[in-house]
Order: C-alpha cells, then structure tokens, then sequence
C-alpha cells in the first residue's frame, strides 16, 4: 500500500506538471491612435482590448481582458463595457467596471452569434467618452472536455481503482480493519432494551429522498437492525416522507425478517408513508413518539431543521437515542440531545461495518485511503507553509523553492 | 389595533395555540391539529404533483407536443404501481435502481469537486496565526474521521484536537441555529399578539 500511495503521489506531481495551463495568448486589438486623445470630456484611458472564447465552457461565455494606459494622469471616474450582438445590431451595457479592474468575463450567450465589445469611460458628471476602444468579432465555441478538471478525472478513476482492489481484496477473504464505533456498539443494547421493555422501536430513515447518499447509508443500516429486531421478536416502526424511500425500506425490513427466519413477524403496516411536509412529518413522528412510547430511537439519514424536534421529544419520552447525520447544521442537536451520535462520515462507515457488505467494506476502506492521500498533501502543505512563513518573518530571503511546491499542491486540486 | 375579525386569522391562531398545547402534554387539540397538518400536507402535494408532473410533464407532451419519448419515464413510474400486484411487486425494483444510479452517479463528480474546493480553500496563501489554526483545525478533523486506525497515541492526541475543533464549530452552529429558531418564535407571538389579538401594532 506506502508504494501504491508513493506512486501515485509521483503520478499525480507529473499530471499537474503536465495539464499545467498554459496561458493562451491573446490577439491584442490595439486602439487607434486617434482615439486616445485625452482631454476633459474625451477620456478613454483604454490602451487595448481584447476577447477570445473562455476555455472549458458549453460555449456561452466570453473572456474580455483590457489594458489601460500607463502614463496618464489619473482618471477618477468610472469604465462601461458594452457588447454589441453583430447580427442585430443591439448594444447592451453589460457592466459597470470598477477602475482596477482587468478583465470579465461575459455569460449566458448564444451559440453561432458573433458578437464585439467596447469600453467607455463615464466621468464623475455621468458624461459618457466619445473615445470608443472596439475589440474584433467573435463567435463562442463549445467545448468538449473541460480541460481544468483533468485531475479531478484522474482522482476519480485512481479512487474507483482502489474501490475495485479492495472489494477483490474482500471478496477474497481478507479482513479490513475498522475502528469501532460507540454508536455501533450501542446498536444491540439499544435493540436488546426495547425487547426486554416490550416495547418498539422507532426508526427514522432522514426525510431526504433515496438520492442521497445519507438515505443510502441509513437504509443499509436498517437491514441489520430489522435482522436484530425480528431475531429478538421485538416491533420496529418506520415511517418515510419519501415514498420511495417507503418502499426500499419495505423491501429491507421484509427481507430481514425472512433472513432471521421470522418471516410471519413482519407487519407490513409498520413501515408507512406519513406526509411529504417536513414539519408536518415531525409533527406526526413526535405523535407518534408519545402515543407508541418507543424504547429505542433511531435517527439515521439526512435531515434538516425538524431534527430537534424529533430529538428533543425522544428525549422527553425517555428513549434511548442513537442519531448520524452528514448535516453539519443539524449534528449539534443530535449530539446535545442523544445519546449516541455518529457524525458525518461515521454514518457511512457504520453502514459498512454492520451490513458486512464487500462493496461497502471496500469503498469505505478506499476512503480511507484516499484521506491519507490528501492528509499526506495537507502535512507537505503545512511544513512547506510554516518552514517558509518562520523564514520570512525572521529574513528577507524569498524562496521561490517553497512557493513552488505550495502552487503544485494547490494546482493537484484545481477544480 | 382591534382585535381580528378575519375567520382565517382565527383558525390560524387557533391551530398555532393547539400545536403550542402540545408543550403541555399530547391532547386531542394537538392530535385534531397535527391530523389537518398531515392530511392537509398530503392533498397539496399530490395536486402539486399532478399539476406540474402529470399534466405539465407527461399529458402535455404526450398529447400536445407528441413528445413519446416521455414513454420511458411514464412507464418507470407505473412501475412502481407493480407493489400492488403480489406476483409483479419485484418490477418496482427496476425504477427504484435507476433512481438510486442516477443519483450516486450524478454526485460522485459532484462530491469529488466539492471535496477539492474544500481542500483548495484550507490551503492559505498567507502566513497569519487564523490560517495557521485553519490548517491544523483540518489536518485533526481529517485524522479524526479516518477509520483504519485506533485513535491510541500520538493518534489519539490528535484526534482529540481534531474533536475539540469539531465541536467548537457545532457550537457556533447550534447558537446560530438556535437564533433562527427565536426569530421564527418571535413571529409567530406578534402573529398572535398582533395580527390576531391587536395587543401589539
């Protein structure tokens, strides 16, 4: 694995080296002389304009950069830029320019249209210069391949290697080690007090829809614990805001009971639709917490502001809570308000740990180690950043050296 | 200010003090209430999706544009209908996977992009102590969430900072939030102070 991860590090330092974008060079359209006569109301202060089509786009976009003149005195107003649809004819003022201010660049346009820009200066009485700097026509184009996000590409395909390696690797028989979790450990004490309390438990799949990868992650969690929860003869309540997700769920329970060989003991009733409303959903869960007085709580999946709601009353009720969540907005109330909390990536891992899935042990582990990757970059960044900030503070030496290695790290991930 | 005489502002107060008498304990004034809440929530959706998906969706194009390729969809989500068919119920599968495909599909470029932005945007250009804690508040939190090692050692330290880190920005979350939370409370009582009993203008 330390060569697999060198090589790649080696890898990745030559793709940067290699897709570094080169600046394309620009055909300048330099003003005609006549037109940069400074006087009172005459006042360009434009030395060259220039467009070409911005790279990487659906070809809607245009790229315009300008110049202005060195050694005029300085102009205190203000720059327009102004595009002209060559076809129709039509000027539209585009942007009102602040004087420092280089480049624009120019969005929502159609394809196939040719299209010119000027800039005006417009001094502080809103008179506008007669001076007009043009650049030539142009016509976008589309691109085929965003050129900016080869790394990206090549991270992704790197990542799902590794995903691939070691699902083979699982597959195979080999052991992965994963920390444990507390609130997996949880899980069968949770489980085991509902039972031993005849009473049900209650869990919540999040109120996203079945795209979300939280969803994803607390659906496969479900099945382990219906596996437990029909092994003890206990009662599990699932009720969805996502039909969608109703019906998955519905499939898992189903399925987990068959596995466990209790079959009879799954109520379809119990895994229901209750309202795509979020709060009208909290309302009806927080109902249904105070008349059913579940045991346990299982808050696994995505949510969003009804989380303290949900939360706050499982608590008052008594139950024994186990919450995980990826939004980091609502993670707070779970954790000041359960008892077990697994946060973000947490409820990811403890999908793989309890389904014991290859695939999910595998890509989990490929996680891992594309963190190591990136932490093995963060740690270069962090010497490289205090080995030459402590130098700069005490000496006026510039090391280009350290800039250097701080832009390739940067550049590996460009978006 | 007077005190309202509109029935909607009435039904409105009414509703909001049978959801607040729940702070007490469950009672049929929030049982009656949270049952309209459900039930209305419901029907809305449901001509909201036959409104924009139905007719705006598939009636439309199908009839009037002759549009058939919205065949494919339409048939995927009649499939769904198939649970309702013991021997069939295992058809629904089939528009189930292809909205879980498409949805992992469509994030994986989505979350590596992100993934990057984030890791760009903790990579400083300037040499100051807030930038210095931004890298070393990351670094932790990363080691934190990595799971193929123990959190013993020199590990355990770090993800101990890295812990520390994580929940003194769930703390500004929660006391953001929590903010949010009394201005929506803040509404609702010169709703019923205002708009209803006129006590306030």
């Amino acid at each position: 694995m330390k060569k697999m991860l060198i090589t790649l590090f080696l890898f990745l330092i030559t793709m940067s080296v290699v897709f570094a974008e080169t600046d394309n060079t620009l055909i300048p359209v330099i003003a005609d002389s006549s037109d940069l006569i400074i006087d009172e109301f005459n006042y360009c202060g434009i030395e060259s304009i220039e467009v070409k089509d911005a790279p990487n786009d659906d070809g809607t976009a245009l790229l315009i950069r300008w110049e202005k003149i060195k050694d005029v005195e300085e102009f205190d107003g203000t720059y327009s830029l102004y595009r002209i649809n060559v076809e129709t004819g039509k000027e539209r003022r585009i942007k009102e320019l602040i004087t420092n201010e280089t480049e624009y660049t120019d969005q929502g346009l159609y394809r196939n249209i040719a299209y010119k820009y000027y800039i005006v200066a417009v001094n502080n009485d809103f008179q506008i210069s007669t001076v007009r700097v043009y650049t030539e026509e142009i016509t976008t184009t589309p691109n085929w391949f965003k050129k900016d996000k080869i790394i990206l590409l090549l991270m992704i395909i790197v990542y799902i290697l590794m995903i691939v390696l070691l699902v083979h690797t699982v597959r195979k028989g080999k052991k992965l080690f994963l920390r444990r979790l507390a609130g997996i450990d949880a899980l069968d004490e949770a489980v085991g007090r509902a039972t031993e309390m005849g009473k049900p438990i209650l869990y919540i799949p999040g109120i996203s829809t079945m795209s979300d990868i939280a969803t994803i992650a607390s659906l496969n969690i479900l099945g382990p614990v219906a596996k437990k929860v029909a092994e003890y003869e206990s009662r599990i309540i699932v009720p969805n805001r996502d039909p969608i997700v109703m019906t998955v769920a519905k499939e898992i329970v189903k399925e987990a009971f068959t596995e466990a060989g209790k079959p009879d003991a799954y109520d379809d009733n119990d895994v229901f639709f209750l309202t795509d409303s979020q709060f009208g959903y909290a309302a009806a869960v927080n109902g249904i917490m105070v008349r059913e007085k579940p045991a346990t709580n299982l808050l696994l999946g995505m949510f969003y502001a009804e989380s303290l709601l949900l939360a706050e009353m499982g608590n008052t009720i008594g139950a024994i809570q186990i919450a995980g969540t990826d939004a980091v907005t609502q993670l707070p109330f779970f954790i000041t308000s359960c008892d077990y909390t697994l946060i973000g990536e947490e409820l990811y891992a403890a999908s793989a740990y309890l389904s014991n899935e290859p695939v999910l042990m595998g890509s989990i582990k490929a996680q891992d180690y594309m963190k190591a990757i990136i932490i093995c970059f963060m740690i270069l960044f962090l010497t490289v950043f205090l080995t030459n900030g402590i130098i700069n503070l005490f000496t006026d030496a510039d090391i280009g050296f350290f800039d250097g290695i701080m832009n390739v790290i940067r550049f590996v991930f460009n978006t | 200010m007077a005190i309202s005489t509109s029935i909607w502002i009435w039904i409105a107060a009414l509703l909001t003090l049978s959801i607040y008498s729940f702070l007490y304990k469950d009672n049929p004034f929030y049982k009656f209430s949270e049952k309209i809440l459900v039930g209305i929530s419901i029907g809305y959706t449901v001509s909201i999706y036959f409104h924009n998906t139905i007719i705006a969706k598939v009636w439309n194009p199908l009839v009037h544009d002759h549009n058939f390729l919205v065949i494919v969809p339409l048939i995927l989500g009649l499939l769904m209908f198939s649970r309702l068919f013991k021997g069939k119920a295992y058809l629904s599968r089939i528009p189930i996977a292809f909205v879980v495909g498409t949805g992992c599909g469509m994030s994986i470029p989505s979350s590596f992009e992100n993934l990057f932005k984030q890791v760009q945007g903790t990579m400083p250009q300037v040499f100051t102590i807030g930038n210095i804690i931004i890298l070393i508040g990351v670094l932790s939190t990363l080691i934190y969430f990595f799971f193929s090692v123990e959190h013993k050692g020199i590990i355990g330290k770090v993800t101990r900072v890295g812990i520390t880190f994580i929940m003194i920005g769930f703390g500004a979350a929660f006391g953001a939030t929590i903010m949010a939370r009394i201005s929506l409370f803040i509404g609702r009582i010169q709703f019923l102070l205002g708009d209803w009993l006129g006590i306030i203008s």
